[in-house]
């Protein structure tokens, strides 16, 4: 009677874990609800063995220069960054002729005077405002987002940058839309502040690739994820060395393991021959007496 | 205990050990007997103290470049992660580690839940144990405020507001927490000394912790006592030395391959946004390892009801001892609470799955079937269980073949007598 409702309890709980699972299926049903999936671009950093295209990092750079620094800072990076292994890899010589297009306020000097001078390669990447503030007051209420760690910053890393960029469109007939704000089906609500910014041939590669807008939003993708990731490339190959160096020691530390463990089941064996001696022993001097010569 | 007095061989050992036994100690951690069928579940031990020991010393490292202020916060972490040598590495590892800290204290916990290790004798480990996850969360929860991200500021402001639903001193209390009006410079720097503190108070506990163990001793997955004086056991140095470190190894790999490969999976995107009093991020999420709780938290209609059912899950678990009254510690003899148990493994995983998510519509009311599970399964099921259920027999000791295939018993039993038989007669 008792095991009988104890199986009836059994088979219950069995139909407990069949709606359970059962039940995570509109969970996953439901969790589809993004705006619009995004341009999953194969991408020459991704994966673990994944390095920067260098030409790719240079034209990017070129883009976030003459097209996006106008409104976006990069505070995190300097100038040095740009001639760093791993990075776009500009000579030091290119590096220096960046930084001296821009200037920067030191001091105060000995009288106690702020000046202007040219950037030096130690200098982090001159912001085009001053402050947040005045950023935002100059871009119609919106704050252009430092892009240091932008590609960090946003869900889909890269290829939500990618997206975006390719992502303007003719707003829909019924889409109520304020003046200076956009139509992107990529951005969250899919209104942006930011206009389209790039354009076919907008620029000029100074190596000569042809500027398409994909180009440029490839370029300027990659360059910053590199600004978000500087050692991404140092990364990946120390990764690599330490997990393949890892495995290795693995191997010989479960060999070794396994050495040392037999040595117990050996001795268990052993053990367990004299316990069976004793037993026997035992036995016999039932049978022999208690003088345990008589034995022979 | 190891049985024999220990007595060191030089005379300089015996003069120092006999005014401050440390080799004695040592002795004693190295010949400490563990029972020889522990599985591989039983590493995570040696796996969360190696945890700790990386927090501590990564954190440390941390600190000497880390700003703890508004304005300077965000900006140091950005420094740490460019230009300190290898300073991504070792901010990787830290907040990584933390990830994978939970990731071990989970299985810990959960192989504690299944082989009944909470049971007596071992009350005092269980509840030493759960300080320490306890710690751990708080530990964790004010060290992903440091970088002063918007998950920080916000996750702050969420769960430090969460004090303000006690009656009549709900207000102060959060002031006084705050160190103002709202989450600002003093939280931060109140946080980061806390945060600095809480992971030696947890190294204290630990050694408690192991401390406890090492009176009764390891329960083992047959869960019954073992018999120290029948071979069962085998000295934790060399045997269990290994075997952790091997295990050990594997965790490190999985550990690593997250720093180095995809390292910000598992923390939020808008923690790389700078913290902004004037903008709320769209939904605040704690990290991973707290969102069971949170939906718990969420599942609650009234705010102090919430609070006090996300208290109580955890503080739940301090009875658990007393609340489960099965004398039989293993689950493996144990055929309904065994399935209960995956019951509850899932339970917890569906409840972290929908912490993550707004709390609405299907999620709110799985949310609030997953929560009332959740209480029913320690305070109704188990005390239900350990009454009426019919366990399975239990082997004599840990060396049984009844352990290895159900059936091999008999078997042996026939072969045994056959050849005391043939024994006996050969004596004759």
């Amino acid at each position: 009677m008792k095991e009988k409702t104890l199986d009836h309890l059994s088979n219950f709980i069995n139909k407990i874990l069949i709606i359970f699972f059962l039940s995570a299926i509109p969970c996953v049903a439901f969790s589809e609800e993004k705006s619009a999936n995004l341009i999953e671009n194969k991408w020459s950093f991704d994966g673990i063995f994944g390095t920067f295209d260098r030409a790719s990092l240079q034209r990017g750079f070129q883009v976030y220069q003459e097209v996006c620094s106008g409104c976006h800072s990069i505070q995190h990076l300097s100038y040095r960054n740009l001639a760093e292994e791993g990075g776009p890899e500009f000579t030091e010589d290119q590096a220096k002729a960046i930084a001296k297009q821009f200037e920067v306020i030191d001091g105060p000097n000995s009288e106690g005077e702020m000046f202007n001078r040219t950037a030096k390669l130690s200098d982090k990447f001159v912001k085009p405002y001053p402050n947040v503030e005045a950023s935002t007051a100059a871009n119609g209420g919106a704050y252009p987002p430092d892009m240091s760690v932008l590609a960090k910053a946003r869900e889909g890393g890269a290829n939500y940058i990618y997206s975006l960029l390719l992502g303007y469109e003719e707003a829909p007939v019924d889409f109520d839309l304020d003046d200076g704000v956009y139509y992107n089906k990529y951005m969250a609500g899919q209104k942006i502040k930011m206009s389209s910014p790039l354009d076919d041939d907008l620029i000029e590669y100074s190596d000569g690739t042809q500027a398409t807008t994909e180009q440029m939003a490839k370029d300027v993708t990659t360059f910053l994820v590199w600004a978000s990731e500087p050692h991404l490339e140092n990364q990946h190959k120390m990764g690599f060395k330490t997990i393949i160096y890892l495995i290795i020691l693995l191997t010989l530390v479960y060999l070794s393991k396994q050495k040392v463990w037999s040595r117990f089941d050996n001795k268990k064996d052993s053990k367990n021959e004299e316990d069976t001696f004793d037993k026997v022993e035992e036995i016999v001097t039932q049978y022999e007496g208690e003088d345990p010569k008589s034995f022979k | 205990m190891s049985e024999e007095k220990y007595i060191p061989k030089s005379k300089l050992g015996q003069w120092f050990d006999s005014r401050l036994p440390l080799l004695t100690l040592s002795h004693h951690l190295q010949a400490y007997p563990t029972p020889k069928n522990l599985n591989y579940w039983w590493t995570f031990g040696g796996i969360l103290t190696f945890c700790l020991i990386t927090q501590i010393i990564t954190g440390l490292v941390l600190a000497m470049h880390y700003v703890a202020h508004v304005d300077h916060a965000f900006q140091s972490i950005e420094h740490i992660m460019r230009d300190v040598n290898y300073g991504w590495l070792i901010r990787y590892v830290h907040a990584n580690g933390a990830s994978m800290f939970f990731l071990a204290v989970y299985i810990h916990i959960f192989r504690s839940l299944f082989y009944g290790s909470y049971k007596s004798p071992r009350e005092v480990i269980w509840i030493i144990g759960l300080l320490i996850y306890i710690l751990m969360m708080a530990t964790a929860f004010m060290g992903y405020v440091l970088p002063w991200g918007q998950m920080s500021f916000w996750g702050a402001t969420v769960i430090t507001n969460l004090f303000s639903a006690i009656p009549f001193v709900g207000e102060s209390i959060t002031t006084w927490l705050w160190g103002g009006y709202s989450v600002d410079n003093p939280t931060l720097n109140r946080f980061y000394s806390l945060h600095y503190l809480l992971p030696f108070l947890i190294f204290g506990l630990v050694i408690l912790h192991i401390w406890a163990l090492h009176v009764p001793g390891n329960n083992n997955p047959i869960g019954i006592d073992v018999k120290k004086n029948r071979n069962e056991t085998m000295p934790f140095h060399p045997y269990m030395v290994m075997k952790d470190l091997t295990a050990l190894l594997v965790f490190i790999i999985i550990f690593l391959w997250f720093v180095f490969f995809a390292p910000n999976v598992l923390g939020h995107p808008d923690n790389y946004i700078e913290a902004n009093p004037l903008v709320t991020p769209a939904h605040i999420v704690p990290e991973w390892y707290l969102l069971p709780f949170y939906a718990i938290l969420r599942a609650i209609p009234s705010k102090l009801g919430g609070v006090i059912f996300m208290f109580s899950a955890i503080f739940i678990l301090m009875l658990l001892p007393w609340l489960d009254t099965s004398k039989v510690r293993s689950a493996i003899f144990r055929p309904i609470y065994k399935k209960l148990f995956w019951v509850l493994v899932f339970v917890v995983i569906l409840l972290g799955y929908l912490g993550a998510k707004p709390p609405e519509g299907i999620y709110l009311t799985l949310s609030r079937l997953a929560t009332a599970y959740y209480f029913i399964h320690f305070l109704i099921l188990l005390p239900f269980l350990g009454r009426y259920e019919k366990t399975d027999p239990l082997p004599q000791s840990i060396s049984d073949p009844v352990l290895d295939k159900p059936g091999v018993l008999e078997k042996v039993k026939k072969a045994a007598s056959a050849y005391e038989g043939e024994n006996v007669g050969s004596f004759k």
